[in-house]
């Protein structure tokens, strides 16, 4: 994308997280995106663009009353919001639209045991991974950490630290689901879902929606920073799923996001990054270069568990709950713009300035197929 | 319990379906280009899309890639932990199976362990290919 030329105006979640039996899925996402009118003082009339995951964004035009002149539906997995982002800022640039509404919302069921998991039995997945047993994304998605925990030297105790110190943000974020402190011996002592990860390395599946609103820097509400995207790169099936899962597609990208965005890794204040279990965080991590000679385990015991650097800071998804169904990620990004707008409350990290923001998807054939990042900034 | 979830040839797949009832684990691989053995099957190259590929039964042969176990197991395959697992094949291509023929433990199952591909038939159609731990 063109850098500097899009900004995140407007960003909220629902009202309510967690358990929200009185509302619908479409609901939702209008309640969401009302909240996010709100925060930026729009109305929905001034919209014209939609982009959801799973819901049809024109079924939610409809729902919010507004008359686009573009939609985006691309769904595919826990990236698909950030390419709402990327889909956005080029339309916008191209003419297609000015200011593009991005919800996010699910009632929470969970999908395991549905039925629908894997797709038809002719279908790849159905022919080649479901016969063997795979129940849900805890099982299909985490395979390759066992080999990821014994390429890089990393332990169980290492990998807690991101379920812990994410515990520890999330007490001080109201709308989290999870905010007792959670200890290294619960951590460990946590029934076990699919060896090696146990309870606290799974997302939560909650209701709750998030909703963001893109469009030129001008568009922002005077008397308030902006936020600005630097810069955004994206990647689809990066290495045909013949890899060995250790690796994101981050890694083909990383490099030109950096330097895109004219800023190196060092220079970030707090990152969101896709936390759907642990280890994807480090992957996502090292590809980007945050993790200097890919010592992971000193990122984990030292990095993150002394929080020397602020990794997803509104508790996670491990915390605070993944809308299920169509994944997550939004909730990555809005942490990401209250952060840099100084509006993050007891979870502030003092003066930041730049983010980053990832998305990791598609358990496509055994790890994630889809791969996004972008360089958020503050803008006075 | 509900009856294990089998697949569905395609007549894309169906040569590898047929090589498993046969008790031969059929790989691909192209012969126009150096890419390689590929798998899952396909009627053309995914590293230089020729359509002039061919079929051969591969060794069998392969090492424990990477596993989980399934502590819920999906209702249609019983009651028990299982290990869902993804295989290195000898000729290069790795594929999800599951692990028979030892305990479902981590103990029992170290990763780079050597195993060897055994057939269970499920009905007149459809065998899956497991691995077992290599004798010997």
């Amino acid at each position: 994308m063109k850098p500097k030329t899009i900004a995140v105006v407007g960003a909220a979640e629902t009202t309510r997280m967690g358990r929200i039996p009185d509302m619908s899925v479409i609901g939702l996402h209008a309640d969401a995106a009302l909240n996010a009118l709100a925060d930026c003082g729009l109305k929905p009339s001034d919209i014209d663009g939609v982009a959801t995951a799973g819901a049809s964004p024109v079924d939610l035009a409809h729902y919010l009353g507004i008359t686009p002149t573009y939609a985006d539906g691309t769904s595919v997995g826990g990236c698909s919001f950030m390419l709402h982002v990327r889909h956005a800022a080029a339309a916008i640039n191209e003419g297609l639209c000015n200011t593009v509404l991005i919800t996010h919302g699910e009632s929470g069921r969970s999908r395991v045991g549905a039925g629908r998991f894997g797709g038809s039995a002719s279908s790849l997945a159905g022919q080649f991974e479901m016969p063997y047993g795979p129940s849900g994304p805890p099982t299909m998605f985490t395979i390759p950490v066992l080999r990821y925990m014994k390429t890089y030297g990393v332990t169980e105790e290492d990998l807690a630290m991101v379920a812990v110190v994410q515990r520890e943000w999330a007490a001080k974020n109201p709308h989290a689901v999870y905010r007792a402190p959670l200890t290294m011996e619960e951590y460990l002592a946590a029934p076990l879902v699919a060896d090696p990860l146990s309870r606290y390395d799974c997302v939560p599946v909650v209701a709750g929606a998030q909703a963001i609103i893109v469009a030129r820097p001008d568009r922002a509400p005077k008397g308030r920073p902006g936020v600005r995207v630097r810069a955004h790169r994206a990647s689809y099936n990066y290495d045909n799923q013949e890899g060995d899962g250790l690796q994101t597609g981050i890694s083909t990208f990383a490099a030109a996001l950096w330097q895109e965005a004219g800023v190196r890794p060092d220079d970030i204040d707090v990152a969101s990054i896709y936390d759907d279990y642990p280890t994807m965080v480090l992957a996502q991590a090292n590809d980007l270069g945050l993790i200097p000679g890919n010592d992971l385990a000193r990122f984990c015991r030292v990095t993150i568990g002394e929080k020397r650097f602020p990794v997803n800071t509104w508790g996670g998804m491990l915390s605070a709950g993944q809308p299920g169904g169509h994944a997550g990620g939004l909730n990555g990004i809005s942490e990401a713009v209250l952060q840099l707008q100084h509006r993050a409350g007891e979870r502030q990290v003092k003066d930041a300035r730049l983010a980053v923001t990832t998305g990791y998807g598609m358990t496509m054939y055994r790890y994630g197929g889809t791969a996004a990042a972008a360089i958020l900034e503050r803008v006075e | 319990m509900p009856p294990r979830m089998l697949p569905e040839p395609t007549p894309e797949t169906r040569h590898f379906w047929d090589g498993c009832k046969a008790g031969e684990l059929r790989l691909q691989r192209c012969t126009e280009c150096d890419g390689g053995s590929y798998f899952p099957p396909r009627p053309f190259c995914p590293y230089c899309g020729s359509r002039k590929v061919e079929v051969y039964p591969a060794s069998g042969k392969g090492v424990l890639w990477s596993y989980v176990i399934n502590h819920r197991p999906r209702p249609d395959m019983g009651t028990e932990p299982y290990a869902i697992a993804v295989v290195k094949l000898a000729e290069g291509p790795k594929m999800m199976t599951n692990i028979v023929g030892c305990p479902q433990t981590p103990q029992a199952l170290p990763l780079d362990m050597a195993v060897t591909v055994t057939f269970a038939k499920q009905n007149d159609d459809i065998s899956l290919p497991f691995f077992e731990p290599a004798k010997g």
